[in-house]
């Protein structure tokens, strides 16, 4: 019972924030309300019993990216949105169908699912498991990441530099 | 106990909520934050299911769509920035040209 309670109390806030995004005119409110989401999304990992990624999730979503996010909408002083034609168009097919998208998925889920249910920590991921698994089953992958990670940077490095033009007249 | 469903539920609302985002706004930002909500609502199914069937994998991959999902932010945000260095706009409808 506390179980659902603290799951139906967290998937609200969460939610709630990921309707707030969708509000919300001005980009550092929506990025303050995915924040939100983001928190409530690792208390639900902590309920799943993956206490893990419940931390990996505050450390590098809430944390690192959403940094990354703030920087780049006060470094590029963005304002208000402002409406277009096509913002009108998209907002009358974009909502009722993602009314209808999301009624369809829960209608499917509900009619189709098992009557599985799992309990407060069903399946606890402690690190020392995962990294057992990451190091050993999914070495591979694992490295292939680090490679992707390498160019990444480089490619932000590349493309964030100012142009040669620019870079000259200094 | 919670069903299962209730938590795939939650992560198809998330997911739905950042189509719509991705739709209707016209900050460029803004859409690239509607990337990271469905990217998150896609973790939590990965998460629900590694619980149903009691597999770790599951928590794996959702590691590696987090790295995924930063190095993704990295390089969209730095080209954010040189979208913005060109054209002096955050609106998408205002970017419409490959070519200056």
């Amino acid at each position: 019972m506390v179980h659902l309670i603290l799951f139906l109390g967290f998937g609200a806030v969460c939610v709630a924030g990921a309707v707030n995004l969708l509000v919300q005119r001005h980009p550092i409110n929506s990025a303050l309300s995915l924040v939100v989401v983001m928190g409530s999304l690792a208390a639900e990992y902590l309920l799943l019993g993956a206490e893990f990624v419940a931390a990996v999730q505050v450390i590098v979503y809430a944390g690192a990216v959403m940094v990354l996010f703030v920087f780049v909408i006060m470094l590029l002083n963005a304002g208000e949105e402002e409406h277009t034609k096509g913002s009108r168009v998209a907002m009358i097919f974009g909502i009722p169908g993602m009314l209808v998208g999301s009624l369809l998925i829960a209608w499917v889920l509900l009619e189709h699912s098992g009557t599985a249910a799992v309990a407060v920590g069903a399946l606890p991921g402690p690190p020392k498991t995962l990294g057992w698994l990451l190091f050993h089953d999914y070495l591979l992958p694992f490295e292939v990441t680090s490679v992707l990670v390498l160019i990444a940077i480089m490619g932000a490095v590349v493309l964030a530099a100012p142009p040669e033009s620019a870079r000259r007249r200094d | 106990m919670v069903p299962v469903s209730y938590y795939l539920i939650l992560s198809g609302i998330l997911f739905a909520c950042g189509v719509t985002g991705f739709l209707i706004k016209r900050n460029i930002i803004t859409i690239f934050m509607s990337i990271e909500l469905m990217l998150n609502g896609v973790n939590l199914s990965f998460v629900a299911f590694a619980a149903q069937w009691k597999a770790l994998s599951g928590q794996v991959f959702v590691f590696f769509v987090m790295v995924v999902a930063a190095a993704e932010a990295a390089v969209g945000l730095a080209i954010i920035i040189a979208v913005y260095r060109t054209r002096e706009t955050l609106n998408v409808d205002q970017v419409n040209l490959l070519k200056l």
